[in-house]
């Protein structure tokens, strides 16, 4: 960059580069651009180890990576230049607003937009993305959702959430005759939801109840500790879950035989069951994105807010954490449950790798990424992290497609920490931890009392 | 010269504290501390740094645990419950509430949901009420708005009730923090050194707040306080703690004359002298 001389003279470039954000930013643009270009670009061999980094600045693919990221640098700048001119236009009036959280009509609309995009989107793709939306992408925004209230609204940091899809999916297996073990009586998936959804929320209970007295990092390790005991149970435990070969017969798919009303959603595959399907699950994340939307506004919510602002004044103010943070820990679990019934019944047939601790991680980083305490983060974020490997599996080689999706995410949290679509009061918080007061971690354990 | 004067018997006492001993490992935080306080009284303890107060609000407000003794909450029924063994939510919901000498307030929230969510703490809307958005659910939510805002205007806060807690002002942050204690219901509210780092005018407003807590809303106030003018002026008795022991207990006016309270503020020398003059 600089001769180190001109490091020490204050109206150096250096010295200008290091006082301008934006120059900053350009910078760690034009590495990170470098990087994605060496990344993808060409291999070195054993005899000319450096022809990796000379052959890839001299293939055009380099300079487009870093076209990419300058582009990307110009549009935050602006955004930033934009907002900038907002703010100070209208923060008079934003410190008089009403309700922080006051839904607007504006805010309607996009969620009717949002809504309506979704109910329309598998009439819009093909084969192939139908497939993608009703595996990967419909069941994990359901997820994150879920987490979402256990990480973004409570703060805990629950790193074996997947432990609670597992329960879900083999609930569904159990009380549909799918296991080794018998139920009393045997039922159709879709009537194993409410089964399914009291297993998962028991679990919740049982494992939060002890552990949640537990902070930050300590709860952290315990569920990871209980993701992995659950996948080892279902692993080991053959004569009740039928061990690592899976379950012993495949879960019947959904159907619904109520009065005159017969509804079936087929597991064949083939194109038009897509929709039954995909609509079963958008019906699903709706009811849950409301009820989580009405909750968050209540003081159920506001009481999360306070624990996880202050544990130590949410006690002063009468409210019992520990009961709380059971309630978010069941609540988060049972959403679980009801996606691991719909995983279950779908594709018919799971094994315990399917339940493995990289899952609890990619359903962390949904929520992160989306933003945490933010319902919209967590389905956008879920959506975008989710169908990005897809979108890209036709365009670069299968081995690197996850050095560009951990490339998204450093980038990511280093420019924009509060996610996507952030909660408001979660930015705020990341706003007041840089400037010292309070801390944004999910996991901070507050102070000890005085 | 009896030094330690034992607690005073007081008629329909709302906070008995006897004999408390509360140890950190080998440090006695205090040792052996009584005091009544009567309902409807506003009692002050002073005593130097460290003398064991902070030790003694958070005994009484749940966050301890002494070793010995025992601490009673008369309800205005005349029914009488442990605090020693409960934990401070519950201890909030018997009717006991408190501020911090180092204001804790939920930043990143406004000044009403502050508020709002020390009124909840006696509502009962459960999370299927709020999910379902039932109707006592949502009768609650108003009420909490209603009683927040009242609160709010109570303190003299109701301008800045959208202002988010962190950008207030401290001396507002202080009156906030009281708000979101009163908003629990208490009869009996506990202040930490409320005037600490506030201004003379900000100390008059407070003064006249603590009054029209104890006569308006009819709060009992347990008040640590520094500031002596504050304290002499609206308390009616004052318990002065002097390494985690009671020196003195009685009207300001005689613990004022007590030597041991002059000794443990001033050193022995000022003790003697004033002990002179005293006499002389």
């Amino acid at each position: 960059m600089t001769t180190p001389a001109a490091t020490r003279d204050p109206g150096s470039a250096w010295a200008r580069y290091r006082d301008n954000k934006d120059l900053q930013r350009l910078g760690i643009c034009l590495i990170v651009g470098g990087v994605v270009a060496l990344m993808t670009g060409k291999s070195g061999t054993v005899t000319a180890p450096t022809s990796g980094i000379t052959g890839t600045f001299k293939s055009s693919a380099a300079y487009v990576w870093i076209g990419i990221f300058v582009a990307l640098w110009l549009v935050l700048t602006i955004r930033d230049r934009y907002l900038q001119s907002v703010q100070s236009a209208t923060r008079v009036l934003a410190t008089n607003r009403d309700r922080v959280l006051a839904v607007t009509p504006v805010k309607w609309a996009i969620y009717a937009a949002g809504l309506a995009i979704a109910i329309a989107l598998p009439h819009l793709v093909n084969n192939f993305w139908q497939e993608v939306l009703v595996g990967q992408i419909a069941p994990y925004v359901l997820l994150a959702v879920g987490l979402n209230v256990v990480v973004g609204f409570a703060g805990l940091l629950d790193l074996g959430y997947i432990a609670f899809y597992a329960v879900g999916a083999y609930s569904a297996a159990y009380w549909t005759g799918s296991l080794p073990a018998h139920p009393p009586f045997t039922v159709n998936p879709f009537w194993a939801f409410p089964l399914a959804i009291a297993t998962a929320m028991l679990a919740g209970v049982i494992l939060g109840a002890p552990t949640l007295r537990l902070r930050g990092d300590y709860l952290a390790i315990v569920t990871l500790g209980f993701g992995e005991i659950i996948q080892i149970v279902a692993n080991n435990l053959t004569s009740v879950t039928g061990g690592a070969q899976g379950i012993t017969k495949a879960v019947p798919s959904f159907s619904v035989h109520v009065g005159g009303l017969h509804y079936a959603w087929p597991l064949e595959l083939l194109p038009g069951n897509h929709f039954r399907w995909y609509y079963l699950i958008l019906g699903l994340i709706v009811i849950v994105l409301v009820a989580f939307h009405l909750l968050e506004n209540s003081r159920v919510g506001r009481a999360w807010m306070a624990i996880r602002e202050d544990e130590v004044a949410a006690e002063a103010v009468g409210i019992n954490p520990l009961k709380y943070k059971v309630l978010a820990f069941a609540i988060g679990a049972s959403t679980s449950g009801v996606a691991g019934v719909f995983f279950a019944s779908k594709n018919g047939t799971f094994t315990p790798p399917d339940f493995a601790f990289q899952a609890s991680i990619l359903i962390l980083v949904l929520v992160i990424f989306g933003g945490m305490g933010s319902l919209p983060g967590a389905v956008i974020g879920a959506a975008v992290l989710q169908w990005l490997p897809q979108a890209l599996r036709s365009h670069i080689e299968q081995q690197d497609l996850y050095i560009y999706y951990g490339a998204l995410l450093i980038v990511m949290m280093i420019f924009r920490p509060q996610g996507l679509i952030p909660s408001r009061r979660r930015a705020r918080e990341i706003r007041m931890a840089e400037h010292g007061v309070g801390s944004a971690d999910a996991m901070a354990a507050p102070g000890a009392a005085p | 010269m009896t030094i330690e004067e034992r607690a005073v018997e007081v008629e329909d006492p709302i906070l008995v504290v006897d004999n408390v001993t509360l140890r950190f490992g080998g440090v006695t935080s205090l040792a052996d501390v009584s005091l009544r306080q009567g309902r409807g009284e506003i009692l002050a303890v002073i005593g130097p740094n460290g003398a064991g107060k902070t030790s003694l609000f958070n005994s009484i407000s749940g966050v301890y645990r002494p070793q010995e003794g025992a601490i009673t909450f008369n309800d205005p029924d005349g029914r009488a419950t442990t605090v020693i063994g409960r934990s401070p939510n519950r201890v909030t919901r018997l009717g006991v509430a408190r501020t911090f000498q180092n204001i804790r307030l939920f930043n990143a929230l406004t000044a009403v949901e502050n508020v709002k969510i020390g009124v909840e703490s006696r509502q009962r809307t459960g999370p299927v009420g709020a999910m379902l958005r039932l109707p006592y659910a949502r009768r609650e939510d108003r009420e909490s708005d209603d009683r927040a805002f009242e609160l709010l205007s109570f303190v003299g806060l109701q301008a800045r009730a959208n202002a988010l807690a962190a950008s207030l002002a401290y001396g507002e942050q202080r009156r906030l923090e009281i708000a979101r204690a009163l908003a629990t219901k208490p009869q009996l509210l506990l202040l930490d050194e409320p005037a600490a780092g506030t201004n003379p005018v900000e100390k008059r407003d407070l003064e006249a707040l603590i009054r029209r807590i104890n006569t308006e809303m009819n709060v009992s106030v347990l008040l640590i306080e520094h500031d002596m003018r504050l304290v002499m002026s609206i308390a009616s008795r004052v318990v002065v703690l002097n390494f985690g022991r009671v020196i003195a207990a009685g009207t300001p006016a005689e613990v004022q004359r007590t030597p041991a309270v002059v000794e443990a503020y001033l050193g022995t020398a000022a003790a003697e002298e004033d002990g002179d003059a005293a006499s002389g």
